[in-house]
């Protein structure tokens, strides 16, 4: 048995340690708001913050992320930059089918935090490992920028 | 004509009628049963339907649009709007959302027929049960073009029945009332009440005649042709709550991942289940048996593995131990495949169409030139792969999934199971995108299968993203070959197309060698260029995979290569490509798709969708406008054109690159002109062609799926990549070629976009570098290290 803080709650798992992060989530907490899109770290669907970290679920055995707070795309709205990320999503509708969005929306808003003014650069640094097979990327990048205050420069 | 297929049981029988395929409905008759309505009023009481396939198909003269699709339309409101005494207007969404905004922009028409206030609607989305709902085969483009002018009579007619309840209660005659926002007005006395006082006496009315319906003047809508609302959905997909096929959860549910033949028509020859059954978690290991051809919708067979929770599932299955045996198609060899259709595409082929002496013509011709132009397999990869739960309580089937093909996914289930169709309930959750492969509901007689191994207990079933792209249904492969006769002005005198593919049909008649009407009706038999001597071929092709719909079909190779030929032939004359195409498909004109030998056209009225290529000519002049086509760049930067009519939509692109000294391809801007007919949602529509941009670049620079063995060798997305951000086009460009009319003909959008992108990028390449791209993908082939 082991315990892990996620969202703010300790939640006891009985599970071999060796589990990644994204199944135990996703099947055992029902917290489906994480995705599956690859399992081998190519595709970002499962992005969640590990200690403010973006890390991939799918790829983190529970074992560790003992002892780091865990969040996911249903509690990001408890922190300011995460809120703001999300009504950028939704003023530019960027979702198409949505299924990528959790994770686009944990990149986007871990990459805000650590640095609120990106260059175009460092958004195409921090969200290229995460696919959108609908193609929302000009939209991703807007709202960025829209968050961050700045306003998209058309050539 | 042959036998029917062994398929009597179907709702889509299919037959090989010389040598081309048709697929006929055969709609069958059972008792329509109430769903999914009660506790609202006005649905509540009326259980006498109004039926399009009894009151209003065209029974004697040819079908088209949405009368000729299994189940045709339904426009009854008692079917697609309830009114709670509270006043929530709940409108049904019966085709499946999968990244379009058909959750959103279908019901908005309904509600602003309705006059509904949008903060007050919610959408529920529809089970798979065509009789009820009309066709729900979420594809081909098609979601808003038949379903427009049903849904605004649906608001009509609700509206009316408000608008009447009110005049009663009332006394006044009902034309001095009307619907206001979720109110009835009588201005005269300056009364109202709200929908939900009406409701309940709105619903003991009749629901009026279609005829009499009277639909809102387009100058009055409020949401249609606006773009104004937010996606439905939004709030749930950005706070991680939106449910998807692949998040069902039930009460003591188990998990199963399937180990499916590697080679397409192989099976199980022996399993070894020990280790697997020790994995923690492992709850048991079934075997699937294998479907004889024809591949249809059938799952694969193989060794199932179900446990407590996906990740045991998964570990079970990487430790059984199988023998396959692989069948007939164990050498299938992407690269002798290839040379296959080369050798193919070099030969005459059966003619499809031919128009003067293509013969004399290139014999005349001052100049000939000549081009083959390859395509790979690809995949749809949805980023949620395919998944569906089962469970069966008392002989009755409830699944759970995301599929594009409710009603069809129903239907077999109940013959799969044996089951009679109204005890098979398919619910339809948001699709994680879908492209064409969510229309195959192998995946969900999969999960019926399993539940019924394990006694009915809920099974979710997951497709890892290597069953996803091992086992899907692909899109085609094929080899293009295009002749041309030049004249001395460089003027085209002869055109000849052979175009060789392994067909869709062969999914369903495995013999099939020949592309179907709908597939040549994709952009290659009705190429609607002003050449007196044109001759189309389509040689034969054996298909040695599944091959299935894939986001546009088969407009993607033949769009590829015409366009591009055309770029290579303006260049051969020494013209402006842009100049040159125009002249090609000549004046102003509308053409009858039966001349061209088209005899499909896209399933819609050949009078009413006609070729029209004033329409192809504006977008393509709009696109350069709007581009600055004809401005001058510097080395290693060029512009691209192309244009491509398909899903009756006229579409043309410019595409802007820059190739660096050691052959990086960036793509700064795409500029895109649409000229869809009526724009329903114009904000849905243009995201839909941002994402047609962005995933024709990912084919074009990136997409293969190819075979060794029998078996596909790309397993992840780092051997099938697709676009990312750092590589998209930095800007996109949609230009919506304005029009404020509703009463023209609508053309599809989800699809139409793709097409022209690879031609236009690889046109693009050319004028920066001058190297021809006439293979797909493009990969490394502009690499100079
Ligand atoms: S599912 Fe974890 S990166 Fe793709
Ligand atoms: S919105 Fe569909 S995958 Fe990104």
């Amino acid at each position: 048995m082991i315990t892990l803080n996620i969202n703010g709650k300790p939640r006891q798992i009985d599970l071999s340690t060796d589990t990644p992060l994204l199944w135990v989530l996703r099947d055992h907490l029902g917290l489906t708001g994480t995705k599956f899109g690859c399992g081998i770290s190519l595709c970002g669907a499962c992005t969640v913050h590990l200690d403010g970290e973006p890390t991939r679920a799918c790829v983190t055995p529970i074992s560790t992320a003992v002892g780091k707070k865990i969040v996911t795309i249903e509690a990001i709205n408890q922190d300011a930059t995460g809120q703001r990320v999300q009504e950028a999503w939704l003023a530019l509708r960027v979702p198409q089918c949505g299924y990528c969005q959790s994770g686009q929306i944990m990149a986007a808003t871990a990459l805000l935090k650590q640095n609120p003014k990106p260059t175009d650069t460092d958004i195409d640094t921090a969200m290229s490992g995460n696919i959108c097979r609908c193609g929302t990327y000009c939209r991703i990048r807007a709202a960025i920028k829209q968050v961050a205050g700045l306003t998209e420069v058309r050539p | 004509m042959k036998k029917p297929l062994d398929c009597p049981e179907l709702n889509a029988d299919t037959w090989n009628s010389g040598d081309s395929l048709h697929i006929v409905n055969i709609s069958r008759r059972t008792f329509l049963k109430d769903l999914a309505l009660t506790g609202f009023v006005l649905a509540a009481g009326f259980p006498a339907l109004i039926r399009a396939d009894e009151t209003a198909m065209p029974s004697e003269k040819e079908k088209y649009g949405a009368d000729a699709m299994p189940h045709g339309w339904v426009d009854n409101p008692l079917v697609f709007v309830a009114i709670a005494g509270d006043g929530t207007v709940t409108i049904i969404c019966h085709r499946s959302e999968m990244g379009q905004g058909i959750r959103t922009s279908l019901p908005m028409v309904v509600a602003d027929e309705l006059e509904a206030n949008w903060l007050h609607v919610r959408v529920e989305q529809a089970p798979g049960d065509e009789r009820r709902y009309g066709n729900q085969d979420t594809d081909g483009s098609r979601s808003m073009r038949h379903f427009f002018m049903p849904m605004r009579r649906v608001g009509a007619a609700a509206r009316t029945m408000l608008e009447s309840a009110a005049a009663a209660q009332w006394q006044v005659p009902i034309e001095e009332v009307h619907a206001e926002q979720h109110q009835i007005l009588h201005p005269a006395t300056g009364r109202t009440l709200g929908y939900g006082e009406l409701a309940e006496a709105a619903a003991k009315l009749p629901v009026p005649a279609r005829e009499s319906l009277r639909l809102k003047n387009p100058a009055d809508f409020r949401y249609i042709g606006k773009g104004s609302l937010r996606i439905y959905d939004g709030q749930d997909i950005v706070t991680g709550l939106a449910q998807y096929g692949i998040d069902t959860r039930l009460e003591d549910m188990l998990y199963a991942v399937v180990a499916r033949p590697p080679v397409f028509g192989g099976k199980v020859l022996s399993y070894d289940a020990r280790d697997a059954l020790k994995v923690p978690g492992v709850v048991k290991v079934i075997e699937l048996p294998s479907s004889p051809p024809p591949a249809d919708f059938n799952p694969l067979g193989g060794i199932a593995v179900i446990a407590r929770n996906t990740w045991a599932a998964i570990q079970g299955r990487k430790a059984l131990k199988i023998e396959w045996d692989k069948g007939p198609h164990g050498n299938y060899d992407s690269v002798a495949y290839k040379a296959e259709l080369e050798a193919a595409a070099r030969k005459p082929g059966k003619v499809v169409r031919n128009d003067g002496d293509i013969d004399a013509a290139l014999q005349g011709a001052v100049k000939r030139v000549a081009a083959e132009y390859y395509a790979p397999h690809l995949a749809q990869a949805p980023m949620e792969p395919p998944a569906a739960t089962a469970r069966i309580v008392n002989g009755v089937c409830e699944i759970w999934t995301c599929t594009q093909a409710p009603q069809v996914s129903r239907e077999r289930v109940a013959k799969w199971l044996k089951l009679p169709e109204d005890k098979v309930t398919v619910h339809v959750t948001l699709l994680g995108g879908g492209f064409g492969r969510k229309s195959k509901p192998d995946y969900v007689i999969e999960a019926a299968l399993l539940s019924q191994a394990m006694n009915g207990r809920p099974v979710k079933l997951t497709w890892t993203r290597e069953d996803d792209l091992h086992h899907s249904y692909f899109h085609t492969v094929s080899v293009e070959r295009l002749e041309a006769g030049l004249d001395t002005q460089g003027k085209p005198v002869a055109w000849l197309h052979r175009t060789v593919a392994p067909t869709i049909s062969s999914t369903f008649a495995p013999d099939s060698k020949h592309q179907m009407p709908t597939e040549l009706g994709m952009g290659v038999i009705n190429v609607p260029f002003a050449i007196a001597n044109l001759r189309i071929e389509n040689p034969e092709a054996e298909a040695h995979t599944r091959i299935g719909w894939f986001r546009s079909v088969s407009n993607i190779p033949h769009a590829f290569a015409i366009q591009s030929f055309v770029a290579e032939l303006a260049a051969a004359s020494g013209r402006d490509p842009k100049d040159f195409l125009l002249d090609l498909i000549g004046s102003p004109r509308h053409i009858d798709p039966r001349t061209l030998g088209d005899t499909w056209n896209q399933g819609e009225s050949p009078e009413i969708y006609p070729v029209d290529t004033g329409r192809l000519r504006r977008v393509i002049e709009a696109v350069s406008r709007e581009a600055n086509w004809g401005r001058v760049l510097p080395n290693g930067r060029g512009l691209g054109l192309a244009a491509h009519y398909s899903f009756v939509t006229y579409v043309a692109v410019v595409v802007e690159v820059t190739v660096d000294e050691h052959g990086k391809l960036s793509i700064p801007r795409i500029d895109i002109a649409v000229d869809c007919g009526p724009q329903v949602n114009p904000e849905r529509i243009r995201s839909q062609l941002e994402g047609a941009c962005i995933m024709g670049v990912s084919l074009a620079t990136l997409g293969e799926i190819s075979f060794k063995e029998g078996a596909v060798i790309q397993d992840n997305f780092h051997t099938y990549q697709l676009t990312r951000m750092d590589d998209a086009p930095r800007e996109i460009r949609i230009h919506l070629l304005s029009t404020t009319e509703f009463d023209i003909p609508l053309g599809g959008v989800g699809e139409p976009g793709l097409p022209p992108i690879a031609p236009a990028l690889c046109n693009a390449i050319f004028a920066a570098t001058g190297q021809r791209i006439r293979q797909l993908p493009i990969r490394d082939q502009l690499r100079k290290d």
